[in-house]
């Protein structure tokens, strides 16, 4: 099975090393004049806001775009920018985990393991793959308990992302020299993230190298050597990881984020209605309300979420006037509509709503839209283009606002700040705080703690019930957690 | 596993429940004979039905394939029997056409159903030509093999069986059968690993035109003779067959022993509809509502099992 095993450890050539990078779409620039070389043995932090350019930077690295200009070096053999990176790339031993989940759903762990294993030996393919997948799986995420014979569609969302990463990690003709992780703890679960992070702490200690890019800015100081800010499609920093500080790097990728203060507050002040929303498993919510759903993920949350939207809204006709809205988590699965333009994606929600007659209200569907476009700041020109040239984190603001356009008085969402840049996120908080105060009520489940700290009531999930009702200053990290487990 | 085992378990119910109506009306028919009568017309449907799962597992469709094996029949019942050289030079150019579909479909974003909708004349024109009127006649060894009796098993029974597991160990045990259900599935994580998608999705299509040709030439096996408009119902029945076998018509979830028996499933429920002498007036709807019947029981097991 060993076939060209390279030895980790080559410690003066990079494994890779760009040059003066520049990457257009069109008009676009997505990237330019990039540099940067990763050693073996380093764990690189990429950090930026949405739209910065990270998406493209790893897309660069592994060779599924050829930069416009500039040059990609894989072991520091010469090497044009052409179409042939990509198997450059997987020959020195990089490979990716994607931001969106990329698994084939209708396929067994095991299957899945076969895809990016190219020369896969054909002797008893399957029960070598389910073996390395096992193997990997341990390894990373020890105690997982995942079948490699099950379909990947089965498992939860959390245990997919499992999967995927252990498949970057596993064992193949080619070791894995560089593994690049985009938001790879977006969908887990504190002492899953934690596991994933000592697995790569290991395995740079071995001289493998990582690209970690995270919003979650704990997660790279914990993990990272080197810090890598981009902004606007430009690495504006470049260090080692000591040098930066949470603030200082929140400086650097440009975003003037408030103080921890100012988390939580305006909770108090709020004078809150009657109860708008009572669930049989006990969940009740009132006027004006921001109540939070928390818990280790897949703890039934959602479920909870989805019924409490499907019991309001299943009805035979749209309706004037809604009774409650939905922001969904997984974009791709329950919330973009890939084929329309940003404008329609937008105005989905209140086509029924703000139309008076029969037909659609262009006029008002495209003030709506500009409105939203100016109070949101989707990054973007022309409303009018693909809901899929924006970025995710823009995508799910486009989202917000279709949601926040209706008039409905109570917003479901959905874990809906996955992937999301902090600047993005406190300008969320803020609106919805502000929606809040009109008399909107928010049911909002969320994996991270700073959002489960905005709002006012919390009720801890485990195992697909209401184990905790948090109110006021009894919010915190540490009551939550106790909840949890 | 157990949604896997639901989807290939309800198939076999059904075919299971027709086929003892049809024994309970007809006790007649539970013999080598009988079973042989009943099924064997099953055998070109199910190798069309196959043809059909392989472009619904790269999440395509394909309306032409009802013309195709009549154009195949044709090209069978004419020049494989008097010209083979010819004849089989025309078999593969038409695999190689249908290879070229789906990749042009892949490479120009086309849709698949526009595509093979456009096809389908193109074929049903060139069974015009190649044989204006009902005629031709079949090879002798097709003829024989479609004819034989071999011993306690039909032909009928035999041949679906063996296309079943074939086409089985090949989708789903295979690495390309893999590659081929991950297109289906994913088809830009497929992408992102640095296979061709568009190699996978003409391999997909050249393997339904494959099928089509042997679907063509069993057909013109048992009938001896073949007509331009034979097999137009095939396009219908293959879909049928597939999503009754278990299949989707999304997402690649597709079963090769369950389109087998849905391709069964219905060429019994045609003779179970003659057993009840119903007027054949009434029979094409009848077939309709026993596929919409089956298919209800199945979206009530799938959605109970998806709540739990």
């Amino acid at each position: 099975m060993v076939v060209n095993r390279k030895e980790i450890g080559t410690r003066e050539v990079p494994i890779i090393s760009l040059a003066g990078i520049g990457v257009s779409f069109g008009p676009v620039r997505a990237l330019s004049d990039v540099a940067l070389n990763i050693m073996p043995g380093e764990c690189v932090g990429v950090v930026g806001h949405n739209g910065a350019g990270k998406s493209t930077l790893v897309n660069v690295i592994n060779g599924r775009l050829s930069p416009t200009t500039g040059e990609a070096r894989y072991d520091g053999a010469e090497s044009k920018a052409d179409f042939r990176n990509g198997q450059r790339a997987r020959q020195a031993g990089i490979r990716s985990v994607f931001q969106e989940l990329s698994l084939c759903p209708n396929l067994t762990v095991l299957e899945n393991m076969r895809i990016p294993y190219r020369n896969m030996p054909w002797r008893n393919w399957r029960g070598n793959a389910a073996s390395a997948v096992r193997v990997s799986l341990d390894a990373v995420f020890p105690g997982n308990g995942i079948d490699p014979y099950r379909v990947v569609g089965d498992l939860s969302i959390a245990e997919r992302q499992m999967v995927e990463i252990a498949i970057a990690f596993s064992r193949r003709d080619i070791d894995a020299r560089l593994v690049i992780l985009d938001e790879p703890t977006s969908s887990l679960d504190g002492s899953i993230a934690d596991q994933l992070l000592a697995y790569i702490k290991k395995f740079c200690a071995a001289g493998g190298a990582v690209i970690f890019i995270s919003h979650m800015l704990g997660e790279i100081f914990d993990v990272a050597t080197r810090m890598v800010v981009m902004k606007d499609g430009r690495i504006i920093a470049n260090d080692a990881a000591h040098t930066f500080t949470r603030d200082s790097l929140v400086d650097a990728m440009g975003h003037v984020v408030a103080d921890g203060a100012d988390s939580g507050d305006g909770r108090k002040q709020r004078e809150l209605g009657d109860e708008v929303l009572r669930m049989a498993n006990g969940l009740t919510a009132r006027k004006g309300e921001i109540v939070g759903l928390a818990g280790l993920a897949g703890h039934g949350q959602a479920e909870a979420l989805a019924q409490c939207y499907l019991e309001r809204s299943s009805d035979w006709r749209a309706n004037r006037a809604p009774a409650v809205v939905f922001v969904a988590g997984d974009r791709a699965r329950d919330g973009v509509m890939p084929l329309w333009s940003i404008l329609r994606n937008l105005s989905l929600q209140t086509l029924v709503e703000f139309s008076r007659s029969f037909l659609v209200d262009r006029k008002a569907e495209k003030k709506l839209v500009a409105d939203w476009h100016r109070k949101i700041k989707i990054k973007t020109d022309d409303v009018e283009s693909s809901i899929l040239s924006l970025s995710g984190g823009n995508q799910q603001k486009v989202l917000f606002s279709r949601a926040l356009a209706s008039s409905a008085p109570i917003v479901v969402m959905d874990d809906p700040m996955r992937g999301v840049d902090v600047g993005t996120k406190k300008e969320v908080y803020r609106m919805v705080r502000d929606e809040a105060e009109k008399g909107r009520t928010f049911l909002w489940y969320s994996t991270e703690t700073d959002e489960i700290l905005e709002c006012d009531r919390v009720f801890v999930f485990r195992d697909s019930e209401i184990a905790a009702e948090l109110t006021g200053d009894d919010i915190t990290e540490e009551n939550m957690l106790r909840a949890s487990f | 596993m157990t949604r896997d085992h639901l989807r290939i378990l309800l198939p076999i119910f059904s075919l299971g429940l027709l086929l003892a109506g049809v024994f309970y009306l007809q006790p007649r028919a539970m013999s080598y004979f009988g079973l042989n009568l009943l099924f064997n017309l099953a055998v070109p449907v199910a190798l069309a039905t196959i043809a059909q799962m392989m472009i619904l597992m790269v999440n395509d469709i394909d309306l032409s394939i009802g013309t195709f094996v009549s154009f195949c029949a044709c090209v069978t019942a004419t020049f494989v029997q008097s010209d083979p050289v010819v004849g089989y030079a025309m078999l593969l150019g038409a695999i190689a056409v249908y290879a070229a579909m789906g990749a042009i479909i892949h490479a120009r974003g086309l849709p698949a159903i526009v595509v093979t909708l456009g096809m389908s004349f193109f074929w049903s024109g060139m069974a015009i030509l190649i044989l204006p009127s009902p005629g031709g006649s079949a090879p002798a060894w097709l003829h024989a093999m479609m004819k034989a009796k071999p011993p306690f098993v039909p032909v009928a029974i035999i041949a679906p069986v063996v296309i079943g597991l074939i086409m089985h160990y090949f989708v789903k045990r295979s690495s390309l059968g893999v590659l081929l259900r991950g297109v289906g599935g994913n088809s830009q994580a497929i992408d992102r690993s640095g296979w061709s998608v568009l190699g996978l999705k003409a391999t997909a299509y050249g393997i339904a035109g494959l099928f089509g040709v042997l679907s063509g030439m069993a057909l013109v096996g048992l009938t001896t003779s073949a007509d331009a408009n034979i097999a137009l119902r095939y396009t219908l029945l293959s879909i049928a067959g597939v999503i009754l076998g278990g299949g989707e018509f999304t997402g690649g979830r597709v079963s090769p022993i369950g389109a087998v028996i849905g391709a069964m499933t219905l060429t019994l429920a045609a003779s179970f509809l003659s057993f009840l002498h119903l007027s054949s007036d009434w029979q094409i709807g009848a077939q309709g509502a026993i596929l919409i019947l089956v298919l209800a029981v199945r979206l009530v097991f799938t959605r109970r099992e998806a709540l739990a």
